[in-house]
């Protein structure tokens, strides 16, 4: 909240001097505090398709959001990918404009402010990283992939088994990441990865207030002190405990002292989905119900 | 050895010593009118003692007592608890052999968001503390009340780099000064929290703040500025404890004709960063104070600033009388990895050596010399991959292709370094060096930039890897002759929770995942942890009243203070 008495200090002083450009400063000034929300609700980009603005957007993407988003906005550890043009948190120029400047809740995704995680960027800055994103966006769709209703099948059928361990819109397994949301979120090429080689990265999942990175899902496997044996996915730890999901789905807290056995490996428990397993056109039928899923809606 | 410390030291202001005055009057006496006197000296004990306890009560910290302040290991007196840097306590009641039964004593909400990163003192009984959005806050130490609270009124346009954070306070006489993230420095009375005088040293619009714990030596406030993301030129400053007057400013940028100044290239020296904030050192012996300085800016790009970059990245050796350099120590050499130097200087003496030992950023654990600010040694305790060479006096310098590039350069330590600011600890007892490691590597791009007053000035981005690549932290114990490692406790991942030693065999640190952790500081078993909810931001200490040792950290937005049943 501005001072006020500031502001008019400043309005008297400068009037005298600068009058003209006193009465531009104060006016904007006032319009900042007196319209800040329907300045912050701005809808249109000011620099659309401007090549250069573009440039500097790339910037200020690498300097505020690549530690997560990744270099050339294809997604890191745990940020979305941002080339994909169906977005899962607003695709208009107003939605991620709102987006990069408060955040959005529930997610990591701080508010480009002074004071949050990043340095703050101005509302220029944002117009700048909005006009690169839209200069590095693809467009891919279910049906440019493949086939999503024989998808559909397949990630709910026997023969891929996707559902055994994963969601997709609140019907599937826990085992691994919930999928609904992973079309709008990964390039085609990472979710091609994802299936062939599910070990070279690894889901991110719970994400705690301050903590740096994310848990991801690692594959755990403890013998307890009455020799029972539990494998599964590790939902969270810390150097005494593990909160984990067993292979049935039941959730198990252990203090980690009072264990006979406690293994972690970085080799997912998916198995490696390679072309016999899964022929390339049924890959690419997955990933069309995966997309079509993530649309508003979709694939229900 | 270990100090019993518990009995000696001063006494807690609310306990009458033994050899109080009334006691001794009234024995003097003798018998004669034995009523009348005893009524008397009844009520004269009774002032006397109500005098004495209001004379303690307003004890002054008086420059003495923190020149001394290994005798009243009972308290906290600034911010790395000496002026040696050792984050040592000489308590020694919780120790190895009931480590194990800590339980919380009190917890203090600051109701604030984001890190809260300060270690509060503790003089006679009163905590005195900061937290986010410079909150300074004084609590009865026994019991968490707060006593008063204080927040600086920040302006909208105030440009903390790494969220609003403030490590604490620094105390003389009856006044608590504070360093504000608009870049003032402000006097508070100790007991009201009311402001004696505020000053203002810098245009925080242009990116100047203060974040961490003002040094108070002999009579003067020294106070470094961040600001290292914004192109300010950075700088130390001396004030009257008294008054608010600035005695002296160390530019850490020499200016034109000055030593050092060949070091930038054209006009960068102006907007050439290397802030100095983090609470220095200081030698009596030798009346030299030391501080240490952060990056160039840009931080992450060379380009333009051609030359060494003088004094950042730097160990300096001040007169903390005039803030006349006495030898500079320049770790990094035109850093392009946002390396700053600024970990506590932390002095070692080691037989006849006179050491400053710091486990830098940049990976290397350096011994100095702090008598000329010779290089001993630097040994690497964290992965690295910026050096792969050494100077001709030893220092490791970095590669050409080590450069931040336009398709991004994995190197190691990634930007928040192999550590950070958070606290180190020497024992003199285990003669160990304990540090807070972290094992993380980032790809630095090229994002060129002009200078914008008040707007970030990087010159390039970092980010982790895309692949996975797992980030992880320990806590490291060195052998500070050799830089070698005696043991490491591994943490869940990297850390931002400094340690604390103390005479009891105990190292104490915290972790991202929010436990604060009791090791033995001469094996690095872990003896006892209490999970706080949320991550350690801060540096532990410890302190006793009433005859009871009490540790405190921050975690969270919350002050925990842990004891003994």
């Amino acid at each position: 909240m501005p001072n006020f008495s500031q502001l008019r200090h400043f309005m008297q002083r400068d009037s005298r001097t600068f009058p003209r450009r006193c009465g531009l400063v104060a006016a904007a000034l006032l319009v900042l505090w007196v319209g800040a929300p329907g300045l912050l609700a701005q809808e249109k980009n000011p620099y659309a398709g401007d090549a250069k603005v573009a440039k500097l957007g790339e910037y200020q993407f690498r300097s505020n959001c690549a530690f997560c988003h990744g270099l050339g906005a294809k997604g890191g550890g745990r940020g979305p990918d941002l080339t994909r043009a169906q977005k899962h948190h607003g695709n208009t120029d107003a939605e991620i404009f709102h987006n990069i400047h408060d955040g959005i809740a529930g997610t990591a995704m701080p508010a480009a402010t002074n004071g949050g995680i990043g340095v703050g960027m101005s509302d220029e800055e944002i117009w700048q990283v909005v006009t690169y994103l839209r200069s590095v966006e693809k467009k891919a769709t279910a049906a440019e992939t493949g086939d999503a209703a024989r998808g559909k099948e397949l990630f709910y059928g026997n023969n891929a088994a996707c559902a055994t361990c994963h969601m997709v819109n609140g019907k599937g397994g826990r085992l691994g990441p919930d999928l609904t949301t992973t079309g709008s979120s990964r390039s085609v090429d990472y979710l091609a990865d994802s299936v062939r080689s599910p070990s070279k990265r690894l889901a991110v999942g719970l994400s705690e207030p301050l903590k740096d990175f994310a848990q991801e899902y690692e594959t755990v496997t403890v013998i307890t002190a009455d020799a029972t044996l539990y494998q599964g996915v590790i939902l969270n730890e810390d150097s005494f405990t593990v909160q984990m999901l067993d292979r049935s789905e039941r959730l198990h807290s252990f203090e980690k002292a009072k264990l006979r056995s406690f293994q972690k490996s970085r080799e997912s428990l998916m198995p490696t989905y390679d072309v016999k397993l899964l022929p390339e056109k049924d890959l690419k039928d997955l990933i069309a119900f995966l997309l079509a899923a993530s649309s508003q809606g979709g694939a229900k | 050895m270990r100090a019993s410390s518990m009995d000696g030291g001063r006494k807690s202001r609310f306990l009458v010593p033994q050899n109080y005055p009334g006691r001794r009057r009234r024995a003097a006496l003798g018998m004669t009118s034995f009523c009348v006197a005893r009524v008397l000296m009844t009520t004269a004990g009774a002032i006397a003692a109500f005098l004495l306890l209001t004379a303690q009560s307003s004890a002054q910290v008086t420059a003495e007592r923190l020149l001394n302040s290994s005798k009243e290991p009972q308290n906290w007196l600034m911010y790395s608890g000496d002026y040696a840097g050792h984050r040592y306590s000489a308590l020694d009641q919780i120790n190895m052999s009931n480590a194990a039964l800590l339980v919380p004593k009190w917890a203090y909400q600051t109701m604030a968001g984001g890190k809260f990163e300060g270690t509060p003192l503790d003089v006679d009984g009163i905590l005195y503390g900061t937290g986010q959005d410079d909150r300074v806050f004084a609590l009865d130490a026994r019991s968490g009340r707060p006593i008063w609270q204080y927040q600086q009124a920040l302006p909208v346009d105030i440009r903390p780099c790494c969220g609003r954070v403030n490590r604490g306070v620094a105390i003389l006489g009856d006044k608590v000064f504070v360093a504000t993230l608009d870049a003032h420095v402000v006097a508070l009375d100790s007991k009201t929290g009311n402001v004696v005088w505020e000053v203002n040293t810098a245009e925080h619009a242009k990116g100047y703040s203060f974040t961490l714990a003002p040094l108070v030596i002999k009579n003067l406030v020294i106070v470094g500025v961040s600001g290292g993301e914004y192109g300010i030129r950075g700088f130390i400053d001396a004030y009257d404890a008294a008054t608010g007057a600035r005695k002296w400013r160390f530019y850490t940028i020499p200016g034109p004709g000055e030593p050092g100044h060949e070091t930038w290239e054209g006009e960068s020296w102006k907007i050439g960063g290397s802030p100095a904030w983090i609470t220095g050192t200081y030698d009596p012996a030798t009346n030299t104070t030391f501080w240490t300085t952060g990056n160039p800016s840009p931080s992450n790009r060379g380009e333009g600033r051609a030359g060494d970059n003088l004094y950042s990245n730097s160990l300096l050796a001040l007169d903390p009388d005039t803030g006349k350099l006495k030898w500079h120590f320049q770790f990094t050499q035109h850093d392009e990895h946002d390396y700053d130097a600024t970990q506590v200087p932390v002095m070692i003496d080691d037989g006849d050596r006179k050491l400053i030992a710091q486990a830098n950023r940049n990976g290397f654990f350096y011994l100095i010399d702090r008598t000329n600010g010779k290089l001993l040694s630097a040994t690497s305790y964290a992965k690295v991959t910026w050096s792969t060479s050494k100077d001709a006096i030893g220092r490791p310098v970095g590669d050409k292709n080590a450069s931040p590039t336009p398709e991004g350069n994995r190197v190691c330590p990634g930007a928040a370094g192999a550590t950070n600011w958070m606290s180190p600890t020497y024992d003199p007892q285990t003669k160990l060096f304990y540090v807070t490691a972290r094992e993380q590597c980032d790809i630095f791009a090229t994002a060129p930039q002009p200078y914008e007053a008040g707007h970030a000035y990087y010159g390039s981005a970092y980010f982790p890897n895309d692949e996975a690549q797992p980030f992880w932290g320990a806590l490291r114990a060195l052998d500070p002759a050799t830089g070698k490692l005696k043991w490491e406790w591994k943490h869940s991942s990297p850390t931002w929770a400094g340690v604390l030693s103390t005479a009891g065999g105990l190292v104490f640190t915290g972790d991202a995942e929010g436990n604060v952790i009791a090791l033995d500081a001469a094996s690095g078993k872990a003896l006892w942890h209490f999970q706080c909810g949320s991550s350690v931001y801060a540096s532990p200490m410890s302190f006793a009243v009433d005859g009871k040792q009490y540790v405190t950290v921050a975690a969270g937005s919350t002050l925990f203070t842990f004891g003994l049943p």
